[in-house]
């Protein structure tokens, strides 16, 4: 699926991250990680609760540097932040007291482009993710689902070569996640950026990834599984749950995660116990 | 309750209320004034003195010295408010060396600054300016302090991905944070603004409403003490709706605005 021609998007090597907790104490959350993004390619980290897929994550867009290890973009190590990136949040990351419109917009206005142009390709994002009539609306007028549509176009319209999400349909309802994830994946149809997506939903991962990445619990969490997604494209993500091969990779990647997940419940409850 | 309801309501209030005071000031209750009019004035003398201050054009001359006073010492403080607040946020070591001065003049009751700004100032406007922007400064610098800590690390985060360097950030994140905290601290401020020249012109002045009521009070005349306050609280009523206007211009993207953080 990947063109061999271009270079890796994302390549971390043996990357371990650690934080410095409590004065001399070293709590590793991640341990000699290998991962790699095709240029194009779809993957999705699916881990326990707690185990440090969004680590691994601000890694990759230089929000974090690694104790250990390599991070490479596009062949190149990373210093700093990862300009090639767009980062898409679980939480809320707008700018409150900006409209939707300028929320999107800013992404251009930064980098110097005039303000009428911005404003006017903001519009054609909000368009193509469903809002275009919502553009004067402030995040707070908006549902959490439009907020996470605003952040999409936000993201988008600097046209970053590799998409990083953290959880970003987290938050919302059943249906609404459902609706996102097929969004996102007719606009990463359009220009196949790399994406890495992080999820603790395996249906999700499995629905929309080319690559499916599994973590071990933490604390040193590491990469414990890596499957190919072999379902054809384009998908509709809430039928695609109801095909054979679909169950048979879930039942295949659960018996994995399974253990993973109980482990890290058991880890969680003793640390809220302590 | 229904709008014209509650607005009967109210009037009642202030009706019953001048009435009752009318009443004790100048009919005997079992052979005896229980306010003595010398103490307590009536509400009639108090009225007639108001309308002669505005028939006769005195009072606005007053009135402009108090909003003149006012609002320098709302715009002096709030503009070091913001920058004193910017530049300790910015900077915790700087913020840490100071925090106890600032605590320790924070904790003064700035009133015993009075005649310290009269002596240094004189009896002009500048002293009650300096006055207000004592009280002014700290309201904003504490809450533009916090607005600039407080600022969510994902939305910090958001626009460091998006590309945005310090100065980005600062101009479309760290300054409309701060900016907000500041505006929602906007009715106390503008309050203390208020009280500082008042209190500063009572204590010592040749015009302004606190100087107004303050000879007032020198001769004894009590009518002409009320109606200072009345004018003093009305004034400060139609500041503050001023204040109220501004506010929902200016934080039309919170949920909630108008939520007091003073």
């Amino acid at each position: 699926m990947a063109n061999t021609a271009q270079p890796t998007a994302v390549a971390l090597g043996d990357a371990t991250v650690a934080f410095r907790v409590a004065g001399d104490r070293v709590y590793t959350a991640v341990e000699k990680a290998n991962l790699s993004v095709a240029h194009g390619e779809f993957v999705a980290i699916v881990g326990p609760t707690g185990c440090g897929k969004s680590t691994l994550l601000n890694v990759a867009a230089g929000l974090l540097k690694p104790a250990s290890g390599s991070v490479k973009i596009f062949d190149q190590p990373l210093a700093g932040l990862n300009r090639d990136a767009g980062y898409l949040f679980q939480a809320d990351a707008l700018f409150p007291w900006k409209t939707a419109i300028d929320n999107v917009a800013i992404g251009l206005e930064i980098k110097g482009a005039p303000r009428e142009q911005a404003l006017q390709r903001a519009e054609g994002w909000l368009t193509s993710v469903g809002l275009g009539a919502f553009g004067n609306r402030y995040p707070h007028m908006l549902s959490g689902g439009q907020r996470k549509r605003v952040g999409l176009a936000q993201v988008l319209i600097r046209d970053p070569k590799i998409l990083l999400m953290d959880e970003p349909f987290g938050p919302l309802d059943a249906q609404t996640r459902q609706i996102m994830g097929n969004l996102l994946l007719e606009l990463w149809n359009a220009d196949r950026k790399a994406v890495l997506f992080v999820t603790h939903d395996l249906e999700e991962a499995i629905a929309l990834a080319d690559r499916v990445v599994i973590m071990s619990a933490g604390p040193s969490a590491r990469i414990i599984g890596d499957w190919r997604v072999p379902l054809p494209r384009p998908r509709d993500i809430s039928e695609i749950r109801m095909e054979k091969d679909f169950h048979e990779l879930h039942r295949e990647i659960w018996s994995v995660l399974k253990d993973e997940v109980m482990k890290g419940y058991v880890q969680s409850t003793q640390a809220e116990a302590s | 309750m229904s709008r014209l309801m509650l607005l009967t309501c109210q009037l009642l209030v202030a009706v019953v209320a001048l009435a009752v005071w009318q009443f004790l000031t100048t009919v005997p209750v079992f052979g005896r004034i229980l306010l003595p009019p010398f103490f307590f004035s009536n509400p009639i003398d108090v009225g007639s003195q108001i309308v002669k201050w505005f028939s006769s054009g005195v009072i606005w001359k007053h009135l402009i010295i108090t909003l003149w006073e006012s609002l320098l010492a709302f715009v002096i403080g709030s503009v070091g408010g913001v920058l004193v607040g910017f530049w300790f946020a910015r900077q915790p070591r700087v913020a840490a060396v100071f925090d106890p001065y600032v605590k320790m003049v924070n904790a003064l009751p700035r009133v015993v600054l009075a005649p310290i700004f009269t002596l240094w100032l004189g009896l002009g406007i500048w002293s009650k300016v300096a006055l207000g922007v004592t009280l002014v400064f700290f309201i904003v610098f504490f809450n533009v302090y916090q607005g600039v800590k407080e600022v969510s690390n994902t939305v910090l985060d958001n626009g460091r991905m998006l590309g945005m360097n310090e100065r980005q950030l600062m101009r479309h994140v760290y300054w409309p944070s701060a900016l907000s905290w500041m505006f929602s601290s906007l009715h106390t401020s503008v309050g203390f603004a208020v009280v500082g020249a008042v209190v500063g012109e009572y204590l010592g002045s040749a015009a302004g409403l606190g100087y107004l009521i303050q000879q007032a009070e020198g001769v004894f005349d009590v009518a002409g003490v009320f109606a200072g306050m009345f004018v003093l609280s009305a004034f400060v009523i139609l500041i503050d709706m001023g204040v109220t206007l501004a506010e929902r211009r200016l934080l039309v993207w919170r949920p909630a605005a108008a939520e007091g953080r003073g």
